[in-house]
């Protein structure tokens, strides 16, 4: 029927009325004005954020906002580094733990599952992101840190003398089991981009490792994880960001103390779990204090997020043989959707 | 062991001992990794299932939270002003994120496509994925609660929750619309049929299923969120249709029964967590089926 009204009028066949082109122009601006939106939405966030703690930041100075060991509201003192070192220390545990894991995992299932096993082992790895955090929490505080609990005190005891890690009080919510926790929540993030990287490895290289006699391993060590360390370390480095930001299962397990942590497996604090701890009763300078936590949260995921991605499109178009653009850059979009599908 | 003898031809390709060892205890370990990653879903599943359909009755589900933890044997009540208010907010949500989302997937695949503008769309798109939820509550408060001077809302709840979704459904969206065949757009254009014509009556239906998982999983992703909500919605106990007042959610529900010290309120929080995984699996499992229907990959 377009066609119809095309060459029905005394028009040209190609042209098109001025008022047929509405529509189109409509719909062509309100889109990019919704598009825009996304932007100035984000920005708009990060001026409000930082207005509202704003007043925190006067109170106590930005560099002793986050550098002072001095959390403490009722007197008025804003010293967030005990928050800061308690969100690294339980993100870099998720890192140690769950990392190596997140890879073989996906190497298990790209590359030496027999075929029939590496869907439903997929997909079982993947549930693991479907589990809410809350209920990450649930299962961590009841079952987990109980159970755990008789081999942290042996592990502290027998190994006192290294400071930190051996010596103190063992308590059920602690530094430990946090980043434990935390392990499990990236594990299928990690995972996901990890066996995306290895997808794009060409077979080529593959098969010239195992046609020069090398072993399966060798062919993983040589052909497969020099192509993928540039992805390996963007998913990693996502799954960083995920746990920098984890809010609700760091709240219920590591423990709300926001004394200086003194051993791992003492209570401690998180950024993030300080918001969901005190902001219900914060009023004046205390919210702003929380909000300015938030602040800091919003910068280091972003700076970390940035710098995944960086890794994780390096890896779209690292070495090997020249490939078509449009390829490069699917191999990078296909890592960044497993990212978003695995965060669901 | 068939390569033993180097009297034989094929000796000299024989994998030597070491290195066969070394293959197989590398292999051992990746494979003991990747059974060591599903034991926590083995015991989560198990523990869930365990404590979940313990705390399940008929009532469980068609009572509100009473509160009342004092007395041992006091009604504590089940979980449906949650579940119901999960539904509702998280159903306006959607409503917010997904006609957004969406519009902006086809702005970047049909108008903005590599042009820097795009580009920096792109970017802040992925911005928004790695922001922490917790921050995006902390946003609507500042925005919807103490810019207008209120205070909690269901709706509120909705917005934060949308601002999780946004991303999600963009991205999903936006690989969905370029999986669309050129041709298909081509020989529409070339028919004579206006750009928006294209849009709406070749690209849209074209990628309409696996747009609908991308949604469906931002959905999944939603339902399970608390951070968000415990200063935008905050907790009731009644059950409620009026989004401008407080409202109950499963995962607030489960985060405030998770603190208390009463073994029965507790147990709540476990019939709970098994209602909202249950809901989040069948999510997820219908996006895989509606997936697996769409025409594009």
């Amino acid at each position: 029927m377009e066609a119809a009204s095309i060459t029905g009028g005394d028009r040209g066949l190609l042209s098109r009325s001025p008022l047929a082109r509405v529509p189109d122009r409509a719909l062509r601006w309100g889109l990019t004005v919704l598009a825009a939106l996304i932007l100035a939405l984000i920005v708009y966030f990060f001026i409000r954020l930082f207005d509202e703690s704003r007043p925190a930041f006067e109170a106590q100075g930005v560099l002793s906002f986050v550098f002072e060991d001095n959390w403490n509201p009722s007197a008025g003192h804003y010293g967030a580094l005990p928050l800061v070192v308690g969100t690294l220390i339980t993100s870099t545990l998720a890192l140690l733990i769950g990392v190596p894991v997140a890879v073989a995992a996906a190497l298990y299932t790209s590359e030496l599952a027999p075929r029939r096993f590496r869907g439903p082992l997929t997909i079982l790895v993947e549930l693991l992101a479907a589990v809410p955090s809350v209920v990450y929490g649930l299962w961590g505080i009841f079952y987990l840190a109980p159970k755990l609990h008789p081999a942290e005190v042996w592990f502290s005891e027998t190994f006192s003398f290294i400071p930190f890690i051996g010596g103190g009080t063992v308590t059920i919510p602690n530094c430990f089991i946090a980043g434990l926790v935390l392990a499990i929540m990236i594990l299928p993030i990690v995972s996901a981009i990890s066996r995306e990287v290895m997808s794009t490895v060409p077979p080529d290289h593959k098969e010239a490792a195992l046609a020069l006699g090398a072993t399966r391993w060798e062919m993983i060590r040589l052909a497969i994880l020099p192509y993928c360390r540039s992805g390996i370390v963007g998913g990693a480095m996502l799954g960083l960001g995920r746990a920098i930001g984890e809010t609700i299962a760091v709240t219920i397990l590591i423990g709300g103390s926001t004394q200086m942590v003194q051993n791992l497996f003492g209570q401690s604090n998180s950024l993030a779990a300080v918001i969901a701890n005190e902001f219900g009763e914060a009023q004046g300078t205390h919210r702003s204090a929380l909000f300015a936590c938030g602040l800091v949260l919003f910068v280091l995921t972003l700076f970390v997020n940035g710098v995944a991605r960086y890794f994780v499109v390096r890896a779209g178009r690292s070495s090997g043989p020249p490939r078509a653009e449009d390829h490069r850059a699917g191999a990078a979009t296909a890592a960044l959707v497993a990212d978003t599908a695995a965060g669901a | 062991m068939s390569a033993q003898g180097t009297t034989s031809p094929l000796g000299r390709l024989a994998v030597s001992p070491g290195r066969r060892r070394k293959d197989r205890l590398a292999r051992g370990a990746v494979l003991s990794a990747t059974l060591l990653a599903l034991v926590p879903l083995v015991l989560i599943v198990y523990y869930l299932l365990k404590k979940g359909l313990g705390a399940w009755s008929s009532d469980f589900f068609t009572t509100d939270p009473t509160g009342s933890t004092f007395f041992k044997n006091s009604d504590i009540g089940g979980v449906k002003s949650a579940i119901l208010g999960t539904i509702e907010m998280v159903a306006l949500a959607s409503v917010i994120a997904v006609p957004i989302g969406i519009g902006v997937a086809i702005w970047l695949v049909e108008y903005g496509r590599s042009s820097w503008f795009a580009n920096v769309v792109r970017f802040f798109v992925d911005v928004l994925t790695g922001v922490p939820s917790i921050v995006f509550g902390l946003f609507v408060f500042i925005v919807l609660i103490i810019g207008t001077g209120t205070t909690y809302a269901g709706w509120k709840g909705s917005v934060a929750l949308s601002l999780l979704m946004l991303p999600v459904v963009v991205r999903s969206a936006e690989v969905i619309l370029t999986l669309v065949p050129n041709g298909l757009r081509e020989s529409a254009l070339a028919l004579g049929a206006p750009r928006w014509r294209v849009i709406g009556r070749i690209v849209l239906p074209t990628a309409l299923p696996g747009m609908l998982t991308g949604v469906l999983l931002a959905v999944a992703r939603a339902a399970g969120e608390t951070a968000p909500l415990l200063f935008t919605a905050a907790y009731t106990k009644e059950t409620t249709t009026n989004l401008s007042g407080f409202m109950n959610s499963l995962p607030v529900q489960i985060y405030n029964d998770v603190t208390s010290p009463t073994p029965r309120v507790v147990e709540r929080a476990w019939g709970a967590a098994l209602a909202l995984v249950t809901l989040i699996l069948l999510l997820n499992l219908i996006a895989r089926l509606v997936s697996r229907r769409s025409r594009l990959a």
